[in-house]
């Protein structure tokens, strides 16, 4: 664990991601971030090489817009040489009764949640094919387990996520490659700040920390905090004929 | 506009309403839009109303926690606003560096120990969190973005620091660390009989040692008046010790306790186990500086304790004849019977913060808290408050939930300077209440 890992993450300037690389910059680590933002890359930049990264390289996309995403991760590979972790944390999340009304809402999220990082995901499945390990964290969403009325937009592009991720792992099953479904629940950050926390809310920190145990443990789903796990448990075991009457 | 748990002092003494803005970036700016008044927000650790707005705006700083750049050379690092204490150690002891001064938690942001101008042990030998900041960023209202330094907008830099978020936004900060060794404190803790033998050992250690403070039982009377330990300690200086320490675990005080948990009686017995703790007259040992510095730290929300009227801190300094009004504050605290289990006595030296409402200055600091029983606990501290200015001191902002105008202008003859360094947006809950009637 003590070499210098070489990591790789889309969406770069999400608060998992964020959190997530904090972490391994105390360790040294090399860093390779995509995401749409100039500004906001080289902010999370500097705040990953003053916690000690060795090397933090920058790549400006837009993930939800269609291109090459085989020859972008190609560069990524040739610029760190190779990758040991990547993280695919992209998301946007519009409001359910929006989207509803506004096709392109719909679109935009499966661009940015689906799309891109099923691209991506190909592409590093393929490197690690090759290499015969590296570990792939896909931040899916609990919201992907059961299509609710107030979050199936969202929740939809995300349970693509998690079944081409369980897939994923399943092709790369005979490797010592580790892929990781990431299920968080709710987390606070920039993107529901406008929701009220109760105590079911985790701080990305802890989604982060549980993401790292993750590799180490080579886990296939992690829910994080651990009690999603049962409360998703609950709720895809609820009959249709009482789910129909939940306000969920 | 509506009452938000996350968003309290930790006396949670007051219940205000706010509305919330949370920035993600350094350049949103959206918030300089709002109509309410403003007032930044970091991890909510004023015990008071220095960091409330009733009906105004919190700007949260919690999303701005990245760093900005460390040299690890010269030992300067610049971060924003939100970056915690405890972030910054994590990162920094590892490589070998400090804060220089550092106040009893480490669940506070950067920009919060500047905007109250914290202390901490060592006020003595290097002054306040204040006096190591080298330069800062200031939002105003207008949208301008100022850096403030010694040099550069002195005038608004000494506004600033220790200006409790009145001047605008502070966006980033750059801090000059201390080279550490190692994790360690080496730590000796002495018990005392009196408040004589306490000023005695601050006397004494004041030149050997760079961290010195003691505890008071304030429940003691008579011929122990005063009676407390004292703990003074030096960062270890052995090359071959560990550079870091492995985390504690850290426990949480999970709900609220019901109201008179905190009485005379679990107090006093709390004091006399806590008086007796050391098992003999002194004890001297090695510790991390987790378990020096942050004691309390490993109880997370130990505020609930205090039931749900929370409590009242009072924190003074005392200047013209200290020690005999230190006394007379005891004696009266004693006779009260109001019982404060945390009661922490520091030395002031003559180090000058930049900072115009900055707290520290020559003296004997004591820090209390009260839980909060209404009149009685309010009519203690204007008690308390007469002999205060008497000794020519002040009381200080962060902790404090009621002192009146007349008390504040007393203590901060720099007020009518810093007035106009108010940015015309911002304002808090204290600023109302304490504010001169002219203004």
């Amino acid at each position: 664990m003590q070499n210098t890992q070489k990591i790789f993450i889309s969406g770069a300037t999400s608060a998992i991601a964020q959190a997530f690389a904090r972490r391994y910059a105390t360790q040294q680590a090399c860093f390779y971030l995509l995401a749409r933002d100039e500004t906001k890359l080289e902010a999370i930049k500097q705040d990953l090489l003053a916690r000690g990264a060795s090397e933090v390289s920058t790549c400006c996309s837009d993930l939800g817009a269609a291109q090459d995403y085989t020859t972008l991760v190609d560069t990524a590979i040739t610029a760190l040489g190779h990758i040991d972790i990547a993280v695919i944390a992209q998301g946007v999340m519009f409001e359910q009764a929006d989207a509803e009304q506004d096709n392109s809402l719909s679109r935009k999220m499966y661009e940015v949640n689906t799309l891109s990082a099923i691209e991506i995901a190909n592409a590093l499945g393929n490197h690690y094919k090759q290499r015969n390990s590296g570990a792939l964290l896909m931040v899916s969403s609990v919201a992907g387990d059961r299509g609710r009325q107030s979050n199936y937009i969202y929740g939809s592009t995300k349970a693509a996520l998690s079944v081409f991720t369980d897939g994923l792992r399943h092709r790369l099953a005979a490797t010592n490659a580790t892929i990781v479904t990431v299920k968080p629940g709710f987390v606070d950050t920039p993107m529901t700040s406008h929701y009220d926390k109760g105590p079911l809310w985790a701080q990305p920190e802890k989604i982060a920390e549980d993401m790292e145990k993750a590799i180490r443990k080579r886990k296939g789903t992690l829910y994080t905090p651990w009690f999603w796990r049962y409360i998703m448990l609950i709720i895809q075991h609820i009959p249709e004929f009482i789910f129909k009457r939940l306000s969920l | 506009m509506k009452f938000h748990a996350a968003y309290q002092s930790w006396g949670r003494y007051f219940h205000y309403q706010h509305d919330i803005e949370s920035p993600a970036w350094r350049q949103d700016t959206q918030f300089l839009e709002q109509t309410e008044p403003l007032l930044p927000y970091g991890l909510g650790r004023s015990y008071g109303d220095s960091c409330l707005n009733n009906n105004g705006t919190l700007i949260s700083t919690e999303h701005l926690n990245r760093f900005i750049a460390f040299d690890g050379e010269r030992g300067v690092l610049r971060c924003e606003a939100g970056v915690t204490l405890a972030d910054i150690l994590s990162v920094i002891v590892p490589r070998g560096w400090f804060i220089p001064v550092t106040p009893g938690t480490k669940y506070v942001t950067i920009a919060g120990a500047i905007a109250n101008d914290v202390h901490g042990k060592n006020h003595n030998h290097v002054g306040t969190f204040g006096c190591h900041i080298t330069q800062l960023e200031l939002l105003r209202s207008s949208g301008e973005r100022l850096i403030c330094s010694c040099d550069e907008n002195p005038e608004l830099f000494a506004a600033t620091i220790g200006g409790l978020g009145l001047t605008g936004f502070i966006s980033w900060a750059e801090i000059q660390l201390i080279p550490i060794e190692n994790a360690f404190i080496q730590e000796e803790s002495i018990q005392f009989a009196n408040l004589d033998e306490c000023i005695n050992l601050f006397e004494q250690s004041a030149a050997d040692n760079q961290y010195t403070v003691a505890w008071i039982d304030c429940l003691a009377s008579g011929t122990q008046l005063g009676r407390g330990i004292f703990t003074r300690g030096n960062h270890c200086t052995s090359h071959s010790a560990e550079k870091n320490h492995t985390l504690r675990k850290l426990r949480s005080v999970p709900f609220t306790f019901p109201p008179g948990c905190l009485n005379k009686l679990s107090v006093s017995v709390f004091n006399n186990l806590y008086f007796r703790k050391l098992g003999g007259r002194s004890k001297s040992s090695r510790i991390d500086y987790d378990h020096f510095f942050y004691p309390l730290d490993a109880l997370l929300n130990w505020n609930r304790l205090y039931g749900p009227k929370g409590f009242i801190q009072y924190q003074c300094v005392l200047i013209d004849n200290a020690v005999d009004a230190m006394k007379e504050l005891l004696t009266l605290i004693a006779k009260s019977g109001q019982p404060s289990p945390l009661n922490v006595l520091k030395e002031f030296g003559d180090i000058q913060s930049p900072g115009l409402l900055s707290f520290p200055r020559k003296g004997l600091t004591l820090a209390l808290d009260f839980p909060n029983r209404g009149e009685a606990t309010l009519k203690l501290c204007n008690e308390l408050d007469v002999i205060v200015k008497n000794a020519g001191g002040a009381l200080y902002p962060a902790k404090d939930s009621r002192m009146t105008a007349e008390m504040f202008a007393l203590g901060y003859p720099q007020l009518d300077t810093f007035i106009p360094h108010i940015d015309p947006k911002f304002s808090s809950s204290f600023w109302r209440r304490v504010q001169p009637p002219a203004v």
